[in-house]
């Protein structure tokens, strides 16, 4: 397999390429939307959709071998001029972690066109032409090794959103979405004006400089400007994430959206957060994010959130509210883990993150499923169902013991390594944290069993029809990850190690070296005192 | 990527049948993919391709006559009787036969066994599960002459106990479901046993708490059924954060979690010290959730939920003893720990006293049993707390045998006399003790083989439960004269005391044990029937699928205590369990029995142990058999509530109540009210966020009306403006 993708340089062109694909399909069936929308062309948008994503998932695969696992640098990497005169380049390249959320990505988006194939019936070859933009710009995020065009790529993944579920939104879908583009928008403002400082500052009066690579290999901040810089990327990722307490937003994108928003949403958008701290906010600030208090907040927010979410989402009416909630306790760990700071808890966190697009993935397009039968998502409108639906029931029960980190699927994974890695440095939020276990358990069993399990008491639902061929198929791929990456995720972790290792003792070495050259300063006014 | 990694040095069992190991537990899951593939096939009705459409009137109304009939479990309901499942005869094969292939492997693997001699485990890696740095967990099975043993127990009980199923079953239209969940559970119980480190071990340590909770909620259509399952679930889940905790101390300290890694550090641990008693305590929180200990015992009585073959082989013989095992099988930690060791065997002798004790106002058959595992299990943890890890794991063995055919005689009376009242159409309660009465009769062989299992678990010698409970009780009254235990001290009071006292407990909770058991006896078997007139010409002993397990678990509740005689009895070979298990808890009993100071051993003590033993058990008996009077009772439906303390044992404390009071509905109102209510909708969304959204129009309004067009107030403001700006620059 290396040997072919080798002979067919697959590695210089293959990250452009998957930001191109999505491009042209947008084009393309956005010209065909043109012709008129009618039922045969609706059917030829989602076939064209469908095509398009897998063609993705096919061109990335071969990430997955012509990745080295042994160079801890960039892969792929490529570099050419692209607004010479503010110096901005176009550069991408990935590391171990970014290769998992592409992978993540192209897998999750052609399954997410199946199960929106009877779901969207307006608008069909616009709908499907957003996805493909904001799989662009949620792909550009993962490769871009230049901050200016990450910052291009972050808000090209915003707009989409908006429209998706402006448009194809519940009820409130409205208010959803203008909630979600301000909410989001505002932060990644002060972002940008970071992003500006970082690259005129690296530039020192000539032009200015947004590589990656040089701003890691030349902190020249000032310990105080760093702070407030990490400030803004926080504000900025700490949203995305959601971290507690900015995670209102959420709740409401995650109920009014279209199902395929929702996947999108939980499975990709939010991991943009955390990928966010893990590849900008720390490595470029490690002195700001790793001063104790900074730290201790973060870290106290972070077992908040799992805490909170947990307990909340227990309450919650609306099932794809509780999946909503969970997704912040689950998000939580993954905070916990990346500010812990140990191989274990990093890696841990970079499990969860691909598990938590697993798992939320698909219980979002279950929910999907049964709201299409029903038109409801509320949770007592059910009951006993499992009866009726017993295809739809295993499945449900399967992918929510996933969820709740059931030892075997891949749930447990990310969260024992998450919590066995931050336990050295924080044994009371550890154990705090681990509770969560038991909340989970409790909001999920008690939501399924109030669906699937009970008398089957309502006359209505005495002849929902079970999931067809298609929802099957579409949910057997995410099953078949859930059992690997329980049993056997060895060969992802083998592959994100040296980037979390990197990530890891770059953080560590930064933060020291912050330290050590404020200590003579310290030194200096203890000795005038 | 099976790459095994042989040895160095070359273990005696390299080559031999030992190294098909791994089969053990795959043979049940291959059972439960076949038997799950049948369950969802023959579930299943694939939808139409646009679910929308095919929603509403005018879907065909035949398509879910199969999973209509899903609800009524042979025993959950009344209807008319089911046909048998239409592809029970398959499930009927493959179901018990993945299991005796698993047995006939074990016996195999435990022959080899004998044949050598072998002291340090043989350990297979197959493959790396969790590589993260210096955290290096693999997929490994770890054989030794623990987990040889459990795995006997759990592939043999299971067997007979899979066997007797395919009649209980029989009708019951969820029959593929029910043996794809049972036989996953021995997937994850062989898991559980024969797993090489903590991580592993604790994936069938969930994973028999999830198959648990399937089949506690195995008849979901009734809500009390799901309500139990879900129960034993979060409860478990409880305990299983102690079990998380104590494997993040033990890598934060030691580094690994291979139990031969373990094992290698332990010495290294201050004896007694801090780290070690809260490895220890951590973990026997999940023993106290997995075997329900106080005060995590409530979700095991509600278990019973489940049907009967399930409370046998799970709740009885072999998952709910995990938490024994995994004191057994730490050993070499738990002792290192004589604060932490006092604990599990104090929890444990309150639990046999206490579950003794609402064992003996419980009508229903079931609960009857239920509360005398809990019980029983309290045994099970004052043996291996005292180390006495044979003992305990000795009466883990024989409890398996009797307790295991307790609750298929209780299934197979459960069976008649279900069957009895669907004859007749009658709604009484088809295992409430009130309704049974002179079973005896109709039932001869049941009966027979119930009261053999009685006497085991009373300790009427020489059945089996005597031996097992004996070396226990001697075990613990031995260590409170002489161990580490004894110098030890807990909350002030030494260690020697607790002992004593752990001993009464143990001595009392035996009384009761004999009363409520053979008040269970007389209910059911003695006395008039109560059952109905016309329902009498309907009972009858269970088909010999079901009566021949029974016979065979018979057999091994009698001589079931010829595994470990002690040296006082010798009627055959001594200690063959001691010696047995010698390898793997040796050390650590010697390291709690032989240390600490010297005190007076006397020599007749062991006699006169088993003398007040026999009595107790005997005095038991004979107050059931004075004292109770079958002839005065009454239909269930027609009993009037108990009165005073009775009502108090016969609603087991409140204890249920107090916690839904103290815990599980505060933590509802304040999730509901506080934080989402409260915090999240309130304070964060109404007030901050929509707030300023709302102050942001607000601004904008008052933009707007500035906005006037009106050139001279621009100047106006423009000036004041600049004059701010200079104002502030000159003061400054």
């Amino acid at each position: 397999m290396q040997a072919f993708l080798q002979s067919i340089g697959y590695d210089a062109w293959v990250l452009p390429a998957l930001l191109i694909i999505p491009v042209i399909g947008a084009v393309a069936l956005i010209g065909i939307g043109q012709a008129g929308a009618s039922e045969s062309s609706s059917k030829q948008a989602r076939i064209i959709a469908f095509a398009v994503f897998l063609a993705e998932f096919l061109v990335s695969a071969g990430l997955w071998w012509s990745f080295d696992p042994a160079n801890a640098g960039w892969h792929a990497a490529i570099d050419s001029d692209w607004i010479p005169m503010w110096g901005i380049r176009f550069t991408l390249g990935i590391d171990g972690i970014a290769l998992m959320m592409i992978l993540l990505t192209t897998f999750i988006m052609p399954l997410c066109v199946l199960g929106s194939w009877t779901s969207i019936k307006t608008k069909v070859h616009t709908y499907f032409a957003l996805m493909m933009i904001l799989t662009s710009g949620m792909l550009g995020v993962f490769m871009a090794r230049d901050l200016f065009l990450f910052y291009v790529m972050w808000e090209v993944m915003l707009v989409p959103m908006y429209f998706i579920i402006g448009i194809w939104g519940g009820e409130r879908r409205l208010y959803a979405s203008i909630k979600f583009f301000i909410y989001t928008m505002l932060p990644s403002l002060l972002m940008l004006v970071a992003i500006l400082y970082l690259g005129i500052h690296a530039g020192s009066g000539g032009t200015p400089n947004f590589s990656y690579d040089n701003l890691i290999a030349h902190p020249t901040l000032a310990p105080k400007v760093a702070l407030w810089l990490f400030g803004a990327f926080f504000a900025a990722f700490a949203v995305k994430v959601p971290m507690f307490p900015f995670h209102t937003w959420l709740p409401d994108a995650h109920v009014e959206a279209p199902t395929a928003g929702s996947v999108v949403l939980a499975a990709i958008m939010l991991k943009m957060g955390t990928f966010g701290f893990l590849r900008f906010a720390l490595p470029l600030f490690p002195g700001a994010a790793m001063n104790p208090t900074v730290r201790a907040i973060i870290v106290t927010l972070a077992v908040i959130g799992i805490i909170y979410g947990a307990l909340v989402a227990m309450v919650q009416p609306d099932f794809k509210k509780l999946v909503a909630y969970s997704s912040v306790s689950h998000l939580g760990f993954v905070m916990l883990g990346i500010f812990a700071l140990t191989l274990q808890s990093v890696q841990g966190a970079l499990m969860i993150m691909i598990n938590h697009g697993i798992s939320t993935g698909a219980l979002f397009l279950l929910i999907g499923m049964i709201y299409e039968r029903k038109h409801s998502r509320a949770i007592d409108s059910y009951g006993g169902i499992a009866r009726v639906v017993p295809v739809f029931a295993a499945l449900l029960t399967l992918v929510s013991l996933s969820s709740i980190g059931l030892p075997g699927t891949n749930g447990f994974v990310g969260e024992f390594l998450v919590l066995i890695g931050s336990f050295k440095p924080y044994p009371v939020f550890s154990t705090i944290a681990a509770t969560g276990v038991i909340f989970a358990a409790a909001y999920l069993l008690w939501a399924i069993q109030r669906i699937l399990f009970n008398p089957l008491d309502k006359k209505a639902n005495e002849h929902i029809p079970d999931l067809n061929w298609r929802e099957i198929g579409l949910m057997v791929p995410f099953i078949i990850v859930i059992i690997w990456l329980g049993v056997y995720p060895a060969p992802v972790l083998r592959r994100m190690e040296p980037s979390a290792q990197k990530f890891v003792t770059s953080v560590q070495h930064g933060a020291q070296s912050v330290t050590a050259s404020r200590a003579p300063i310290v030194a200096i006014a203890e000795a005038r005192r | 990527m099976m790459l095994l990694q042989i040895a160095a040095n070359a273990h005696p069992l390299t080559g031999s049948v030992a190294e098909w190991v791994w089969l053990l537990p795959i043979l049940p899951f291959i059972g439960f993919l076949i038997n799950g593939g049948i369950s969802l096939f023959s579930a299943a009705h694939i939808g139409p391709d646009d679910p929308d459409m095919g929603h509403g009137n005018d879907s065909p109304p035949d398509t879910h006559s199969v999973s209509d009939a899903e609800e009524h479990g042979a025993l959950g309901d009344d209807h008319d009787a089911v046909k048998p499942h239409r592809y029970a005869g398959i499930v009927s094969m493959v179901g018990p036969l993945v299991l005796a292939a698993s047995f006939i492997l074990a016996f195999m693997i435990f022959s080899a066994m004998r044949g050598v001699s072998m002291e340090t485990p043989f350990i297979r890696n197959y493959f790396s599960w969790m590589p993260v740095g210096s955290l290096q967990i693999d997929a490994g099975i770890q054989l030794d002459q623990l987990s040889m043993l459990m795995v006997l127990v759990i592939t043999g009980v299971g067997t007979l106990i899979h066997i007797f199923s395919v009649g209980y079953m029989k009708e019951d239209p969820g029959y593929p479901r029910y043996f794809a969940y049972l036989n996953l559970f021995v997937f994850f119980m062989l898991v559980l046993v024969l797993g090489a480190n903590y991580p592993v071990l604790f994936v069938g340590w969930e994973g028999v708490g999830l198959c648990s909770y399937l089949l506690i909620g195995f008849w979901f259509s009734e809500k009390a059924n799901a309500d139990a399952g879900k129960k034993a679930f979060i409860v478990n889940r409880i305990g299983d954060f102690g079990f998380l905790i104590a494997m993040f101390l033990l890598f934060s300290n030691i580094g690994v979690l291979d139990f031969a890694g373990v094992k290698a550090a332990a010495p290294g641990l201050a004896f007694g010290g801090a780290l070690v008693t809260a490895i220890c305590l951590f973990m026997f929180l999940g023993c106290a959730g997995k075997s329900a200990q106080i005060p995590l015992y409530i979700w095991l009585p509600d278990a019973m939920a489940g049907p009967t073959p399930v409370s046998a082989l799970i709740h009885a013989a072999t998952m709910v003893t995990a938490g024994v095992y995994l004191v057994a099988r730490s050993s070499f930690l738990f002792s290192l720990a004589p604060v932490a060791s006092l604990v599990v065997a104090l929890i444990g002798g309150l639990t046999a006293l206490f579950a003794a004790t609402i064992g003996l106002k419980q009508w229903d058959i079931k609960k009857v049993l239920a509360y005398s595992t809990v019980s029983q299990l309290g045994y099970m943890f004052v043996g291996v707390g005292v180390g006495a890890y044979t003992a305990g794991v000795f009466h883990l063995v024989t409890h398996a045998f009797f307790k295991a055919l307790l609750f298929l005689g209780s299934g197979s009376v459960i069976y008649a006399m279900h069957a009895a009242y669907h004859h007749t159409g009658s709604h009484e309660d088809a295992q409430d003790m009130r309704n049974m009465g002179g079973l005896k009769k109709y039932m001869p062989t049941t009966w027979l083989l119930m009261w053999a299992a009685t006497l085991a678990i009373a300790g009427i010698p020489p059945f089996a439960g005597f031996f097992s409970k004996d070396s226990i009780l001697g075990a613990t009254f031995e260590r409170a004269g002489h161990s580490t235990l004894a110098d030890a001290s807990l909350l002030g009071i030494p260690g020697s005391t607790w002992l004593y006292l752990i001993y009464v407990f143990g001595v009392a909770a035996a009384l009761l044990t004999a009363i409520y058991m053979t008040r269970m006896m007389i209910y059911t078997f003695h006395g008039p029937n109560r059952t109905g007139d016309q329902e009498q010409s309907h009972l009858h002993e269970a088909p010999w699928v079901m009566t021949g397990p029974l016979v065979v678990l018979g057999i091994l509740s009698v001589f079931g205590g010829w595994l470990n005689l002690p040296e006082t009895v010798p009627i055959g070979p001594i200690g063959s369990l001691d010696r047995w298990l010698d390898p793997v808890v040796g050390d650590a009993t010697k390291r709690v029995a032989e240390a600490g100071s010297e005190m007076s051993k006397g020599a007749s003590n062991e006699l006169m142990l088993i003398v007040i033993a026999v009595a107790v058990a005997i005095a038991g008996m004979a107050i059931a058999f004075t004292r109770l009077k079958p002839q005065s009772l009454v239909k269930a439906s027609e009993s009037p509530e108990e009165e005073g303390f009775e009502r108090v044992l016969a609603h087991k404390y409140y204890v249920d109540e107090a916690y839904d009071a103290v815990v599980v509905n505060p933590t509802y109102q304040i999730s509901r009210n506080v934080l989402w209510r409260g915090i999240d909708a309130g304070l964060i969304d109404g007030l901050l966020v929509n707030g300023s959204s709302a102050l942001v129009r607000g601004f904008g309004w008052v933009g707007s009306r500035i906005q006037s067009g009106a050139v001279g107030t621009y100047a106006w403001v423009l000036v004041v403006g600049v004059l701010a700006v200079l104002g502030a620059v000159t003061l400054r």
